[in-house]
């Protein structure tokens, strides 16, 4: 018998929605194995479809995106009653994700700045979006626009994770076929990728570690056989779980972190902090100081894609 | 009610906790607010411990270890130091102040500067006031409360423990 499986995104950007697709030919293989209940990028379905379908109906829902408005939290607890198995399909639902950036502002900051403050913007009224509005025909509602940017384990519970900005098309099938294959590994897994930080899979020559200044990608031309953390780029690779294949290294881009941290680490971030602290050269206050100017906002280059999912989750007011 | 600050104190093995023991052993008196945790080396201090301390209601950390020079491991005090310079960066980016986390160097010798150390930092947090980091948070998601009438209530809607 087909599997059931709905497939959603709450704040995403569509990437996850086209790794699936990305499978290419395999494509067709998920299509033999499933049947799809509720795609909304691309199939026609409605909510009401799903809510009208017996709880536990589904064999899967596939989760991709954060936890940015009620709306988002509202499907993402519907298809929790509706499934048997959630599963959370990217970096996004796994750990935050880029949404999950806005957790360094509040709610108010991030709407004046966008609908009042842009430089592209022109706004003389102040005007920002409503909740609810009246009009003749009635009420109009919006969904709420959240405070803190969750992850999709925060708002309901979530058997396994997929990671990955967007996650490998392959280990998308690979996960998926641990469905099909009733092999899924105990709850709460990462599935569809390596349980060893990227440096063990990096093939890019490593050495001793002594860093004196760091630089940004674009101001070097990266020796294309030696680690980036040698030549002073930060990369995320030390603190971050393998399965993407050094698809970023091997494109000549350091590690930005988007497979999240290693099992048992709390914070990738703070995680990251650790590791480039301890690897720089000077022992003197001053000198540290020097080499530490030149990391751009590190805080957000380390948790790039975990703020929500990290110890702290938010900034504090 | 005074505010008594809780403060968590990650001392290394071979001086700074050896200078606390020792200002205990002359009976040097001094603030009783920090909680000591012994490290084998302040290098061991991993900035997680420090984080999840000032999530789980320390209201300052101190860090402690050998002068420079005199790590027993030769290198972990600088590793340590460079963790903390990098640490005290990034702490208001979160809205923490800077001046909570700490760092001071206190040899097996320095039992009177230890307790020096101490009184210093107790005050400084004094303050500073309460941090209240867990609860901050909490609080700052409370707007985001809705009822999902149509999903029917499920763990949705809590600032839910992680």
């Amino acid at each position: 018998m087909k599997l059931k499986v709905g497939i959603y995104w709450g704040a995403a950007c569509g990437g996850c929605d086209v790794a699936i697709l990305d499978t290419h030919e395999k494509l067709l293989d998920i299509a033999a194995k499933m049947d799809i209940y509720l795609w909304p990028i691309a199939l026609d379905f409605k909510y009401d479809d799903v809510k009208k379908m017996e709880d536990g109906y589904l064999d899967a829902a596939i989760y991709s995106g954060a936890i940015r408005n009620s709306e988002n939290e509202e499907i993402a607890i519907l298809l929790r009653k509706k499934s048997k198995v959630m599963i959370a399909l990217g970096a996004c639902a796994h750990l935050g994700g880029i949404p999950g950036l806005a957790n360094f502002y509040t709610r108010d900051e991030m709407l004046k700045r966008i609908y009042i403050d842009s430089e592209s913007t022109i706004n003389e009224e102040g005007v920002i979006p409503l909740e609810s509005w009246n009009v003749k025909e009635g009420e109009l509602d919006l969904p709420r626009f959240y405070n803190t940017v969750k992850t999709l384990d925060q708002v309901v519970d979530v058997e396994y994770y997929i990671p990955g900005c967007p996650p490998v098309p392959l280990q998308i099938y690979s996960a998926l076929s641990l469905i099909w294959d009733d092999m899924l590994p105990p709850v709460g897994s990462v599935i569809g990728a390596g349980d060893k930080a990227l440096c063990e899979s990096c093939p890019r020559v490593k050495e001793e570690k002594t860093i004196s200044e760091f630089k940004r990608i674009q101001q070097v031309l990266p020796d294309p056989e030696k680690c980036f953390l040698e030549q002073g780029l930060v990369c995320l690779g030390a603190a971050t779980r393998s399965g993407c294949g050094a698809r970023c290294i091997k494109s000549g881009v350091p590690c930005r972190g988007c497979y999240g941290p290693l099992d048992d680490v709390p914070d990738l971030g703070i995680k990251m902090l650790s590791a480039i602290a301890s690897v720089l050269e000077p022992k003197e206050e001053k000198e540290i100081d020097d080499v530490l100017d030149t990391i751009v906002d590190p805080l957000r280059t380390f948790h790039r894609f975990s703020m929500p999912a990290s110890i702290l989750r938010r900034k504090k007011e | 009610m005074e505010f008594e600050p809780k403060l968590v104190g990650f001392l290394c093995n071979w001086c700074s906790y050896t200078g606390a023991d020792l200002a205990g052993t002359a009976r040097i008196s001094y603030a009783p607010n920090l909680r000591a945790i012994r490290v084998m080396c302040s290098g061991r201090i991993d900035p997680t411990f420090i984080i999840k301390a000032l999530y789980e209601g320390a209201d300052g950390v101190l860090i402690a270890g050998c002068h420079p020079g005199d790590c027993h491991y030769q290198e972990g005090n600088y590793k340590a130091l460079r963790r903390y310079k990098l640490l005290k960066r990034i702490l208001p980016e979160y809205g923490v102040e800077p001046e909570r986390v700490h760092l001071e160097w206190v040899a097996a010798s320095e039992g009177e500067k230890f307790a020096k150390v101490v009184n210093e930092f107790t005050d400084k947090i004094k303050k500073l006031g309460p941090l209240n980091m867990k609860q901050s948070i909490f609080d700052s998601m409370k707007e985001d409360i809705v009822v999902h009438e149509s999903a029917g209530e499920e763990k949705g809607g809590e600032a839910d423990e992680a």
